[in-house]
């Protein structure tokens, strides 16, 4: 096993623990949008280092260059998506919790 | 070398579809879909290069669109009650 293995396996363990640390956010917070902060987690810091550990493991080809292609798209998707939640559940009268709550 | 990753990712996508059934809010609920489609598009990855067949890719990017069109359909349903509705406000006049 080489190095550039044991990084990446490194990085895919890191992201796979980030995923279930977001996923505790949203069990654990009081409030839909500190739940949406919690998911973002997921969305970014679990996908880039899942996605960049199987690059590094796949190396320079056809593969790496599908991951990369899926990387962006998600990190051009999520956000879009978490914005039009927030947004609609504030249209749709969901209020943010205050300190007065 | 990567099963311990695939398990955990299993084990949030059990994580987050219990947490779109037991959700309070309808938003609650398309959240953890979201995050179940993103965790599933990670998992077919990641269980390309376990069985080393990293062909599935095109699957996990085909997935990935699918996922968040769905989420912006389904938004657009519950905030104007119709799919094929005009999101641009109609213009007030003078008042």
């Amino acid at each position: 096993m080489t190095a550039i293995e044991i990084l990446s396996g490194i990085l895919v363990i890191l992201g796979s623990l980030s995923i279930i640390v977001g996923l505790l956010g949203v069990y654990r917070m009081p409030d839909f949008f500190t739940r949406l902060h919690a998911a973002s987690v997921i969305d970014t810091l679990g996908t880039i280092l899942i996605l960049f550990g199987l690059i590094l493991y796949a190396g320079l080809n056809i593969v790496s260059i599908k991951l990369l292609l899926i990387l962006i798209f998600i990190l051009i998707t999520t956000p879009t998506a978490a914005h039009a939640l927030a947004k609609s559940a504030l249209h749709g009268k969901l209020k943010p919790m205050t300190d007065d709550d | 070398m990567f099963e311990i990753p695939t398990f955990m990712i299993l084990l949030s996508m059990l994580l987050a579809l219990v947490s779109a059934i037991i959700g309070k809010t309808i938003y609650d609920k398309i959240l953890a879909v979201n995050i179940f489609g993103t965790v599933t598009v990670l998992f077919i990855a990641l269980f390309g290069f376990l069985t080393k067949r990293p062909e599935f890719l095109d699957i996990a990017l085909v997935y990935a669109l699918i996922n968040f069109i769905s989420t912006v359909a389904i938004l657009k349903f519950f905030e104007y009650g119709d799919i094929s509705a005009s999101s641009i406000e109609k213009e007030k006049g003078d008042i």
